[in-house]
């Protein structure tokens, strides 16, 4: 039953997560990208990562909250790896439409502007947890050890806002939604936390 | 006098059919019933005698055709970027900050009655109906190429006649050293003004001798049209060389200044966006290359192309800059 419910749910997440993909390559088969081609593969890219990491960051907490929606924890994994996945066609989308493959050109955008070199640092944080993704590494580390690994996450999502931030011309305020539920996300577990520390603490009472 | 090299782009990559002839169909057109009246020569042409030539409609609104004549002032061996990407792919904050949504929002502009308020330092400040500005001089048709500071660009066949026409028409007064445009605001009608921290109204400005420069366009339409709202109607300026974003839209202010006016995107990032803002490959914005620029329209994989120092307009505008440090006026 639990696993039936699984199976349906991981197949609706493969099939949205893949919609953005899905959508750009039909865009380029029909010549359909919009007037900045370029910019548009960036920014769906883009916001693809940013989406798709904020909601892996959301299974714990929905866990917490809702103990009857227990079983959705291995969503986590899939959409951790989709997020790494449109990463990788972002960091590869700079690589090939705007440095041209020029690594001088690359090496001197990453150690001069400050939203490349957080976007590639974010990039860089998302590698090992892909890496270890699988059961076989949780069980060559050891659950606890790779817990402290992945808790990167956490930081490459801030990293991934950031770099949207820095990117976006000044003044313009459209990375605040996600900004925003990143934050509640954050904060979540924290209050999360304390809430049961409380509970417990009543409980021993 | 044609403006860049015809041999920059191959046959290959020449306008599709369709806007071709509509295009240089009309263009033809208007070489046999014109018969070589020019920038130079049109001057010459008194408003009465270009009131027939242009009927100018009350209430024109986008889309209404526009008589227009040739120009030597434009640009040749470039594709012409598409109506439907100049429409529809638009930096227009009053509507919207994403360029998508100034096409959906921009009809909400009342272009019709319009007025442009000419004032400051001048003999005798005047406000124009824009009508009277759209019969004053014959409209030219002018091709330029147009770079944004976000490193795209098109080419965009404009329609208008040089700002400075207008300012001979009423002697600035010597002092005059700057001029500002100041943009139509209104929060009821441009609701959108919230979603970035510019201090409207939209605020830009150019140097006296910049101002009065012949490329520099008072612009009316574009592919012989009257302005869509999107792109700045009923009345904008044009300054080729410089990015973007000093092509002022919606103008319903010319104010002469004897100072520097303060101008939006300046005010918003000093560091970012310069009072100059010419264009120069070899000034990086601080967070990107300028020295390369995507053109809008063609394939993801063909849209990459090299920025040329002031947008390919050196010849004629390089002398304006004479032993200027660009590099600090940015």
């Amino acid at each position: 039953m639990t696993l039936n419910k699984i199976k349906i749910l991981k197949t609706l997440v493969w099939i949205g997560c893949l919609i953005p993909l899905g959508r750009l390559i039909y865009g380029a088969a029909t010549n359909d990208l919009g007037a900045d081609a370029t910019a548009t593969i960036t920014f769906a890219t883009g916001l693809a990562t940013l989406r798709i990491l904020t909601l892996s960051l959301a299974v714990t907490p929905v866990r917490r909250l809702i103990p009857a929606v227990g079983w959705i924890g291995p969503l986590r994994k899939t959409l951790g790896l989709f997020a790494f996945f449109y990463a990788t066609l972002h960091l590869a989308t700079y690589v090939a439409l705007y440095a041209g493959f020029d690594v001088n050109a690359m090496a001197a955008d990453i150690a001069k502007r400050r939203y490349i070199t957080i976007g590639v640092a974010a990039w860089l944080l998302l590698l090992p947890l892909a890496a270890t993704s699988t059961n076989w590494a949780i069980r060559k580390m050891g659950g606890k050890r790779w817990k402290r690994l992945h808790k990167l996450v956490y930081v490459a999502a801030v990293f991934g806002v950031i770099h949207y931030w820095w990117q976006v011309k000044s003044g313009v305020l459209t990375p605040i939604g996600i900004t925003v539920v990143l934050a509640v996300l954050l904060l979540a577990r924290p209050v999360l936390d304390w809430n049961q520390r409380r509970k417990m603490a009543a409980r021993a009472a | 006098m044609l403006i860049g090299k015809p041999s920059d782009i191959p046959s290959s990559e020449i306008t599709s059919k369709e806007q071709y002839d509509r295009y240089f169909n009309r263009r033809r057109f208007l070489r046999s019933a014109v018969s070589g009246a020019v920038a130079a020569g049109a001057a010459a042409l008194g408003a009465e005698r270009l009131a027939e030539v242009i009927s100018p409609s009350i209430g024109a609104l986008a889309g209404t055709k526009l008589q227009t004549v040739k120009s030597p002032l434009t640009t040749s061996g470039e594709e012409l970027t598409s109506l439907k990407d100049l429409t529809n792919y638009n930096n227009f904050y009053e509507f919207g900050v994403d360029k998508g949504q100034p096409v959906m929002n921009a009809g909400a502009l009342p272009t019709r009655p319009w007025t442009l308020r000419v004032e400051g330092l001048v003999k005798k400040p005047k406000t124009f109906d824009i009508d009277t500005l759209l019969s004053m001089r014959p409209l030219e048709d002018r091709v330029y190429r147009h770079r944004c500071v976000e490193a795209w660009s098109m080419v965009i066949p404009w329609v208008g006649y040089s700002l400075s026409e207008l300012i001979n028409a009423f002697d600035p007064l010597p002092s005059a050293k700057y001029v500002q445009f100041l943009s139509y605001f209104d929060k009821k009608v441009e609701k959108w003004w919230s979603e970035s921290t510019i201090l409207w109204p939209y605020s830009e400005g150019l140097r006296m001798d910049e101002a009065m420069h012949p490329l520099t366009l008072l612009t009316f339409g574009l592919y012989g049209e009257v302005l869509p709202n999107q792109n700045g109607a009923p009345v904008r300026v044009v300054i080729p060389w410089k990015y973007g974003f000093k092509s002022a839209k919606s103008i319903v202010a010319i104010r002469f200044l004897d100072k520097q006016p303060s101008t939006s995107w300046n005010q918003q990032s000093e560091r970012e966006y310069g009072f100059y803002s010419n264009v120069n490959p070899n000034v990086d914005h601080p967070r990107w290359s300028q020295k390369t620029e995507r053109r809008i329209g063609q394939p993801f994989y063909a849209q990459r192309r090299t920025t040329l120092m002031f947008n390919g307009y050196g010849e004629q505008v390089a002398s304006l800059y004479n032993g200027m440090d660009l590099k600090k006026n940015f």
